[in-house]
Formats: structure tokens, C-alpha cells, sequence
């Protein structure tokens, strides 16, 4: 039991002693141009089967590819935001291999040549850890079209809407020890992304998915063999499988068995990883530079001048904030997960307590847009408000618990706060005569919990606080409902 | 870096045909296996030529990779990408049965 | 002969602008020819009716003073141009029944400016091949052969028999290792090469991308000149296309060569030569020095690996390039209960034997384990390779090689795939350079059959091409038609 206890997270307690994760992840984003990478084509899609698709995109013979521009500026881009080498002659290679949603039988990819080198981000673990993630690579490369298996009982039913999107995969190293460490780093690459306008990280629709390479070890140990979870598109998958996979090759190793390097798939129904059939095949495929396109070339002017386009990236927002409003860094590193957060905050701390205005957004509101299945594009509260509501509470004018009555009108109403607390009547009473008039009447109706407490009950105390609170409906300024207590019960 | 030395047998044909999804009777066995060492033989004179301090050439085109615009200007086309396929439904290709 | 089959393009062209024929008269003599000369097989599909349709449309161009460069001409197209409804099937099985709904950017070019469509012409299955003997509909028929039938030469086979039988104007060819330059020879015409990007790729069947460039197959040089001019062109379509433009080349076709240096290159004149050959090269020699050009003997070291390389790119290229034809979208398909069997019966019976060993050894030298020995080995001596045209065209403006080491060949004499490949050892060095060049008829051999020579320029000097080329044809004076050529 206290060795369970004394686990760190990843870390597994097997028959045999602690077993640890290696755990490296490749992150697809689909980059957010209007076109396809190498085709004219809409890369938006959603609509019918094969109408987003050009000949190019349908591998007609004699079809040529010609590179998107803006699909090379965001990576560029994101490779700077990783901190990242930019490599200014890149080559684009094929990857070869048959599949039914593959139309030209190779995927255009970058191969030994990518477009960004070795980089590193910072994720924040909890509160007070931080730990550095290495970037390994980051490349450009078309997506594969869809297939169907349901529609009929022999066949398949292909759609090649996707095929040929513009696809990043950002290769982290295998420096990630835990499923949590998986899910921040996942969550720190969307952010940045959504930063920069690379990709609008939307992990249900599929614009970010993450293959994870798991393998166990006993601590310090050389890597053991890997295994590949494929197209996890949620970040509880992503801590799901992992956790799931590496208690399965803990499961293997400890019982004699040895771990296969192959490519499974996380069943979401069962959480656990199963082998892919279809990929059992050994795999050969035959990279080699795709002659229909030259080396990609770019000087370090333009690379500049992109940079130059880059916008204020979470890391550095980060530490505004905390300098700027006085946040704890964890509440920081929420409020930068995502631009719209720091957007909405920066709006709504204008001129308040920024504590308190972080506290409220990150429980109150996240929470309440939670429950109501909102994103804080449709909140119904505004930032403006959200300060306001601040506002009413630093200045006393009411308390934290009228506070959160108040909050919920908002939520309905979208009313201003002040206006929502003139109308109900709800500013706090910080008259003493008021108050007074509500201890007297506590002390009159509760004479003997009165007499118990001046004979040595100091927990009534409580009580009476609460007495005095109820019959002000909450309004009392409860600092002050304390102190003329304090001062009455002698 | 290794020099070419191969030789082709029957299961290294199997190997490759698979790879290429090619179906080879086995009546051409045989005779595939000899074409292929017969070239591989030929091109092995390459091993002659000392490749140390060169770079490899892709392309002979003296100029960059032309990068185009961001713009919409093809798709919704359906029929025509549809039009020479063996089997389709309801807009999508269609093909026997894959199990993922 | 009908006299209308007399004109050359630059003949018909003038006649027709100035009026003295219709292109419906010459076009009708086109379809006549084809028809007479059809044992031949150089069509794959014949377009009599739209072909009139188009002649048509270019009278009343010409009537109203708008005619094209090409307005009015008669053309033969080789089937790996896709042709917008129009069956395309790169004589290949697994596209018997391909129609594209899209044409390709050098036939477009050719069509805006007024040419007339016949018709489909064989090939080497996907090009692949020195005799059209791949050709899945069968042999093509060189209107030279004699009592036996001959090769036409390959892989742009059925565009050479066409234009050296009459059946077309002019052709379209392509040329990957010299399948436009090698038939050009076995049939006695002419046949340009253009620099690698020059013409644009773009609805082209892919046999080897870094290596395939279209070209014209004509009678005459100034005719490939005026094709060329109307084929070449950069295509924002093609990543590949070179943005540089070309002059008209016809401004240089009768320019002096007056201290052009020509370099003979010695790796060209080896063993194996015929000695028919050896004779019309050395009398090319004489003609150019006899017309003031300079005499060089040059060298390129590396000649003798350039059909090794090019043996490895190429196919390795076309492995990949073929993968497409898979029997999802477009083709023929073979059932079967899984994908896997379905694509290996797909493509193990859609394509023909010659297609097979070439996408096996592409698949085998790109392999896991063989990549750089083969791949990467080849690659690099292909720049040792261009490194050499690049020295030798410090010193001297061109090359005159002969185009073949033998001339035409009976159908089904090489049974053997290696002594099938050595037929394109002199024009494969310039494809794997990218470098323009041409094939033009000197002569006879003792056979009477047509000897070619070959003109290798340095990077789009197609216009100093041309006109070294023409100076040579007047010397030669070749100006024999075959017997099986339309009467």
C-alpha cells in the first residue's frame, strides 16, 4: 500500500516492481487554409461524398501537384512557435503504400528532409511543475480520404473530401512519462496552434489527431519496444490509451511474454488497445523524392517577415498575466490555454481585482458554460459584466454568496450585475444600525443558545452568525455581522 | 554504404509482387526472376563508379518550387471525378469490403 | 500521291492561309490516308468525324482572318496525352475504357492554336518500350519494313509510323529515354526532345515524372519547330514547368552556324555500332564542318552508366506513378472478395508483361535495404552525369551523336528485355540531363532503312537546336518516303 502511495503518475506497479512510460506522440493538425495542400480544392468539408475532390485530388492520370503557399507559411510558422529549427530547403517525398482512400497509392509527406527541425515546448503539469517536452520534427503531408465499412455488407463506400488536406505532424521526442503529461503537451500544441491561426485544434471534427508510440521500462532502464496507438481524437483517449497500453505491455512482459512492435486502435467502447488488422502487413514504403515537385525553398528574409506575423504566444501571455494581474501561475496557465480565455480576461480584469476576476472566470464561469454546454464564445455573460460583477464584490457592495445569485441571473438574463442587484433588493447591508436591529432580534428569539454560549459554547458562535445572515436573506455584509456579534454577546 | 550485390529469388518476386499488388502467375515465375537478376546484374556496373562526394540529383530543373495561392478554385465536381469509376453509390466509390 | 499528302506542315500551313486548300480537303485526305494505311496499326482510335468538325471551324478561322499558328493541320496524338472524351488509354489493358473529361495542357495548346485532332496513336504500354511491341491492341508496323514487318521504334512508335506514312501531319510524342528520338530514327523523320520543363506534363500519363518531357514527331525541322512553338509553354499546373520563354523558332531555323562548335563525343562511337551508321554519322560530321561549324572531340566520362541509371530512376519513378491505377476510380477492375485480392487481380492482368518487370524492379531498388545502393547510387551518378553536359557545354555549343546503334529491327526479334533497353543508349544521356535534342534522317542504310542522327543542346537552347538541325536536314537532303507510307 505505501509503495502504491509513493507512484508517480506513469509509473506502474507491476507483479515484478515499478515499470515506467515512454511515451513520444505524433500530432496531426490539419492546417487551416481554404485550399488543399497540393490541390484547389476545399479543404472545408462536411459536404457530399466526393464534392470537395478535384481531378489532382482523385489521382486522375497526368495529374500534377502544386504547393500551397499558406499551408508552407503555417508551418513555418508553428515551427517558430515550437521554438523550433526552420529548415530553408525542405524535400517532399512519397510514401507508398495501397489503400482504398489513398487514390495516387503514395501519400505526398516529407520524409528525411522536413520542412522544421528539433524544437521544445513547456507544458504545465499542475500548479507548480512545468517540464520540457523536445521537438523532434515537424512536417507537411496530405491526408487520406474516408472510407466507410457500414453502408453495405461486402463493401466499402470511399470518400475523398479529405483526401490531400494539408496535414502538419508535429513528432515530440519520446520525452512525455505520463498520460497526464501526454494530455498537457497535447493541450499546449492545440493552444499554440490556435494561437498562431495554424489549426482550430478541433479534436471532434478531427483537425487534431495524435498517434501515441507507448513502451515500458523499468526506471532508467534502455526503451523497450514500442507500440503505436493510432488517430486518438480527444485528450481523454489520448489518457486512456495510453494508461490502457502500457498496463497491457506491462501485463505481457511480466508473464513471459514479449511486446510486438505494431499498430493498434483504441476502442473507445471497451478502453482498451486492440491490433490493427489491416496494418498487419510488414510495411516497406519505399520513401523517395516525389519527382513531380522540386526541393522547397525559402530564404530567411521571408522567414523573418513571418515571424514578424507571429502573434503573442501562450508562454509569454503567461507571464503577463501573472506580472500584470498578480494570478497564481496555475490560474495563468489556464487563462492562456486558449486565446478566446485570455481575450475574454484581459477584457473582463480591465480595472478589478484580477484574482478575483481569474477565480471567477475559471470556477464560475468555465463551470457554469460547463453545465450549460457553452463555449465561451456564446457565454451569455460578458467580460464586461464579469468585471462589473468584481467589481460589486471587491467594493462590498455585495457579498461572495449574494454574488453567485447574482451570477446565475446573469446567466439567464444577461442583464448587467448592478442592474440584476437593483432590482432584487440584493446590496449588502453594511449599516450598522441595520444589523443591529437583526442581532437583537437573534438574541431575543434564542435566549437560551445565548445562555449556552456565554456559559462556554464558543461554537455557537456560528449560530449565530448564520441566524443573523438568514434573516438578512444574505445581504448582511458578513465582516460586519461578525464584529457587532462579537461586540453584543458579552 | 552497401554496395549492389542481390539476387533475386522466387520468394524475394513474391515479396516485391506483393508489396507492388501485382498478381504474377507462377507459370512466370520463373522467367520474371531471370529478367530481374539479368537487369539488376546490368545495373550493378554502377558499383564501378565512385559516388563518395556526390550529392544525389532529384531534378534537373534549375528553378524553386512555385508555391500557389490559397484560393478555392476547384472541386464540386462529383460527376466527372465519379465518371469513369467501375462501381460507385450514392456519390462514393465503391470497393470490396475492407476490415480495419 | 495526293497532292494534299505532298505538303509538309509548313506547306499545308501556307496553302491554307493563303487560301489555295481547305482544311476540310486536307483533313478528309488525312482520314483517306489513315484508312489506307491502317495495317499499319498506328491509330488506336481514329476521330474522323470530330477531326472534320474542327477543320471545319478552322476554314472559317481562316475566312475571318483569325487563324492560329496551326490553324487547319492535321495531327496525330499519342495516347498518353489525356484528351477530354476522347478514350485515353496509354495502350494499356487497365485503361481500356478510360474517357478523361480533361485535356492536356500541351494538346490544349496545340487545339487553341487551330490544329486539327485525327486521332489516337499507339505506344509502348505506358511508354515503356523501344519497339510499341508493349502496346496491349498490338505491333505497329514501321511503313518501312520491307518484306518482313519491322519495329517502328518505340515507345512513340505509332506516332513515327503515322508521320512517315502520311497518316498525320505531324504527331505528338513523348520521351522518357529517347521514345521519341529512337522511332523518329527507325522511321525517317524527325523527332524533338524539348529541354526537360519546356513542355508542360500536365495531363500527360506519368511513366517516369523527372524524366518524361512531350515533344513533336514531324517530316521536316522546320515542322517540329512550328509544333513546338505551340506545344512549349510554362503551365502553372506543372510545379515542373520551367518559367522561361522560348522565341519563336522559326526566326532561327536558317541562321549561319558559321564557329558554332559542334563536340563529337567519343563514348558514343563504341562497339555495336552498325557500320551503316558509323558512315552517315561521319558524313553529318563533314556537312556541319562543311557549313563552318567548329569540330570538337569532346568527352562525357560517364556515358557508358547512363542506361544503368536510368534503368533504376525510371522504373522506380513509374512504380509509384502506376500505383494509381488500382481499379477504384477509374479502369478496368477485376472482382474479388477483398481489396488486396482485388487490386492484385486489377493490376497482375490490367497490365502487360514489360509494365510488370519495370514496376517490380521500381519497387525492388526502392525497397527497404536496397534504397541506396540502387536509388540513391543511381541518383548520384545521374548527377555525374549532368555534370558532364554541363562541362561539356562550357567548350562547345552542341553534340552530334547518332540516335541509335542499329537501325529498325524485324517485330519480335528481341525477345530479351536488356538487348531490348540497349537500343536507347545514345538518347537516354540527354533525358537523364534534361538537355534538348533531336533525331533527323541522313539516309539510307544497305537494308533501306532510315538512319538517324542526333543534335544534343545544352538547357533551352532549342532555338541554336534548331537551327544546327536544319542545317544538317538541308545537307542530308533526306527527303525519301517509305513504301508503306499512303499513296
Amino acid at each position: 500500500m505505501t509503495e502504491t502511495l509513493n507512484l508517480k503518475p506513469g509509473q506502474i506497479k507491476g507483479t515484478s516492481g515499478i515499470w515506467e512510460m515512454v511515451i513520444g506522440l505524433e500530432i496531426h493538425a490539419q492546417i487551416s487554409s481554404k485550399s488543399k495542400l497540393f490541390s484547389g480544392a476545399s479543404a472545408s468539408f462536411g459536404s457530399d461524398a466526393n464534392s470537395s475532390v478535384s481531378l489532382v485530388d482523385a489521382a486522375m492520370p497526368g495529374m500534377l501537384p502544386v504547393i500551397n503557399k499558406f499551408c508552407v507559411e503555417q508551418a513555418v510558422k508553428t515551427g517558430l512557435a515550437l521554438n523550433a529549427k526552420i529548415n530553408n530547403i525542405s524535400v517532399f517525398d512519397r510514401k507508398n503504400y495501397f489503400y482504398a482512400d489513398l487514390p495516387q497509392g503514395y501519400q505526398i509527406s516529407q520524409f528525411t528532409k522536413p520542412i522544421v527541425g528539433e524544437g521544445e515546448i513547456i507544458i504545465d503539469l499542475d500548479s507548480e511543475n512545468q517540464t520540457v517536452v523536445g521537438i523532434e520534427r515537424l512536417h507537411l503531408e496530405q491526408d487520406a480520404g474516408k472510407s466507410l465499412h457500414d453502408q453495405h455488407p461486402t463493401k466499402s463506400f470511399i470518400d475523398l473530401n479529405r483526401t490531400g488536406v494539408a496535414l502538419m505532424e508535429i513528432v515530440s521526442k519520446p520525452d512525455i512519462r505520463s498520460p497526464q503529461e501526454a494530455g498537457a503537451y497535447v493541450k499546449k500544441i492545440r493552444s499554440i496552434l490556435r494561437y498562431i491561426g495554424a489549426c482550430d485544434g478541433n479534436m471532434e471534427e478531427g483537425s487534431l489527431r495524435a498517434d501515441c508510440n507507448v513502451s515500458v521500462r523499468r526506471p532508467g532502464d534502455e526503451f523497450g519496444t514500442r507500440c503505436e496507438i493510432k488517430n486518438l481524437n480527444s485528450i481523454r483517449f489520448i489518457i486512456q490509451a495510453i494508461q490502457s497500453e502500457a498496463e497491457r505491455q506491462v501485463d505481457i512482459i511480466e508473464s513471459g511474454g514479449k511486446i510486438n512492435q505494431e499498430t493498434r486502435l483504441f476502442d473507445t467502447s471497451t478502453g482498451e488497445t486492440r491490433s490493427m488488422r489491416s496494418k498487419e502487413d510488414a510495411h516497406d514504403y519505399r520513401y523517395f523524392p516525389d519527382p513531380d515537385l522540386l526541393p522547397l525553398e525559402f530564404s530567411n528574409e521571408w522567414v523573418a517577415e513571418i515571424k514578424e506575423t507571429l502573434p503573442e504566444l501562450p508562454d509569454s501571455l503567461k507571464k503577463r498575466l501573472i506580472k500584470d494581474f498578480g494570478i497564481t501561475p496555475y490560474d495563468a496557465s489556464v487563462l492562456v490555454e486558449e486565446k478566446e480565455y485570455t481575450d475574454f480576461y484581459i477584457k473582463a480584469a480591465n480595472g478589478v481585482d484580477g484574482k478575483l476576476t481569474a477565480n471567477w472566470m475559471i470556477t464560475e464561469l468555465f463551470g457554469a458554460l460547463k453545465k450549460e454546454n457553452l463555449t465561451l464564445e456564446n457565454s451569455p455573460v460578458s467580460p464586461e459584466n464579469l468585471g462589473k460583477l468584481v467589481g460589486l464584490i471587491s467594493k462590498g457592495i455585495i457579498s461572495g454568496k449574494i454574488a453567485k445569485d447574482v451570477f446565475s441571473e446573469m446567466m439567464i438574463s444577461k442583464k448587467s450585475p448592478a442592474e440584476i442587484v437593483r432590482e432584487k433588493g440584493l446590496e449588502q447591508v453594511s449599516d450598522d444600525k441595520e444589523i443591529l436591529k437583526l442581532i437583537d432580534k437573534v438574541i431575543l428569539e434564542n435566549q437560551e443558545k445565548v445562555k449556552d454560549y456565554l456559559g462556554g459554547k464558543d461554537k455557537l458562535f456560528g449560530f449565530f452568525v448564520g441566524q443573523v445572515m438568514k434573516l438578512s436573506q444574505g445581504k448582511a455584509n458578513p465582516g460586519l455581522v461578525n464584529k457587532l456579534l462579537k461586540e453584543n454577546l458579552k | 554504404m552497401s554496395s549492389i550485390k542481390s539476387i533475386v529469388d522466387i520468394p524475394t518476386v513474391n515479396k516485391i509482387a506483393r508489396l507492388a499488388r501485382l498478381e504474377i502467375l507462377e507459370k512466370n515465375k520463373q522467367n520474371l526472376t531471370n529478367d530481374l537478376n539479368n537487369i539488376l546484374e546490368f545495373v550493378a556496373q554502377l558499383n564501378e563508379v565512385d559516388t563518395s562526394n556526390v550529392e544525389p540529383l532529384a531534378s534537373v530543373t534549375g528553378h524553386k518550387l512555385p508555391l500557389r495561392n490559397d484560393e478555392v478554385t476547384d472541386g464540386n465536381i462529383g460527376e466527372l471525378v465519379l465518371q469513369n469509376a467501375p462501381e460507385t453509390s450514392s456519390g462514393f466509390f465503391v470497393v470490396p469490403k475492407v476490415i480495419e | 500521291m495526293s497532292d494534299f499528302l505532298k505538303l509538309d506542315l509548313l506547306g499545308a500551313s501556307i496553302a491554307l492561309k493563303n487560301k489555295e486548300i481547305s482544311s476540310v480537303e486536307l483533313t478528309n485526305a488525312y482520314i483517306n490516308a489513315i484508312e489506307k494505311t491502317s495495317s499499319l496499326g498506328a491509330y488506336l482510335d481514329v476521330q474522323a468525324d470530330y477531326a472534320l468538325e474542327m477543320a471545319n471551324r478552322s476554314d472559317k478561322k481562316i475566312q475571318q482572318g483569325t487563324a492560329g499558328p496551326l490553324e487547319g493541320i492535321p495531327i496525330g496524338v499519342k495516347d498518353m496525352f489525356c484528351t477530354k472524351n476522347i478514350k485515353t488509354t496509354a495502350s494499356s489493358k487497365i485503361l481500356e475504357n478510360f474517357y478523361p473529361t480533361y485535356e492536356s495542357t500541351v494538346t490544349q495548346n496545340l487545339w487553341n492554336d487551330g490544329a486539327v485532332m485525327l486521332g489516337k496513336l499507339s505506344c509502348d504500354e505506358f511508354a515503356m518500350g523501344s519497339s510499341n511491341e508493349t502496346a496491349a491492341k498490338g505491333n505497329v508496323i514501321n511503313p518501312w519494313s520491307k518484306t518482313n514487318p519491322m519495329s517502328p521504334g518505340g515507345s512513340s512508335g505509332g506516332s513515327a509510323a503515322a508521320v512517315a506514312a502520311r497518316s498525320a501531319l505531324a504527331a505528338t510524342g513523348t520521351d522518357t529515354g529517347g521514345s521519341i528520338r529512337q522511332p523518329a530514327a527507325f522511321c525517317g523523320i524527325t523527332g524533338l526532345k524539348p529541354t526537360y520543363g519546356r513542355c508542360s506534363r500536365w495531363g500527360i500519363v506519368a511513366f517516369s515524372s523527372s524524366l518524361d518531357q512531350a515533344g513533336p514527331l514531324t517530316r521536316t525541322v522546320s515542322d517540329a519547330a512550328l509544333m513546338l512553338n505551340s506545344m512549349a509553354g510554362y503551365d502553372v499546373k506543372d510545379s515542373t514547368s520551367a518559367n522561361i520563354s522560348m522565341p519563336d523558332l522559326m526566326t532561327y531555323l536558317d541562321n549561319s552556324i558559321k564557329g558554332k562548335k559542334i563536340g563529337i563525343p567519343k563514348e558514343y562511337t563504341q562497339d555495336g555500332i552498325s557500320q551503316d551508321i558509323m558512315k552517315f554519322y561521319e558524313s553529318s560530321i563533314n556537312w556541319l564542318k562543311d557549313s563552318g561549324a567548329e569540330i570538337v572531340p569532346v568527352s562525357l566520362p560517364h556515358t557508358k552508366y547512363a542506361l544503368p541509371v536510368y534503368y533504376i530512376i525510371a522504373p522506380a519513378e513509374a512504380s509509384s506513378n502506376l500505383a494509381r491505377y488500382d481499379g477504384v476510380r477509374y479502369g478496368a477492375r477485376n472482382e474479388a472478395a477483398t481489396l488486396d485480392e482485388m487490386y492484385e487481380l486489377t493490376r497482375g492482368n490490367g497490365f502487360g508483361d514489360e509494365v510488370k518487370r519495370r514496376i517490380m524492379i521500381g519497387t525492388y531498388v526502392l525497397s527497404s535495404g536496397y534504397y541506396d545502393a540502387y536509388y540513391l547510387k543511381a541518383q548520384k551518378v545521374r548527377r555525374l552525369i549532368k555534370e558532364d553536359f554541363e562541362n561539356v557545354f562550357k567548350n562547345v555549343d552542341y553534340l552530334l551523336t547518332p540516335s541509335t546503334p542499329t537501325t529498325a529491327f524485324e517485330l519480335g526479334q528481341k525477345q530479351d528485355p536488356l538487348t531490348m533497353y540497349l537500343n536507347d543508349i545514345f538518347t537516354v544521356p540527354a533525358s537523364l540531363a534534361g538537355v534538348p535534342g533531336i533525331s533527323i534522317p541522313v539516309g539510307l542504310d544497305s537494308s533501306g532503312l532510315p538512319v538517324g542522327v542526333q543534335l544534343i543542346a545544352n538547357s533551352f537552347d532549342e532555338p541554336g537546336l534548331i537551327n544546327v538541325a536544319r542545317t544538317l536536314e538541308k545537307c542530308a537532303d533526306f527527303n525519301l518516303i517509305p513504301d508503306g507510307a499512303a499513296k
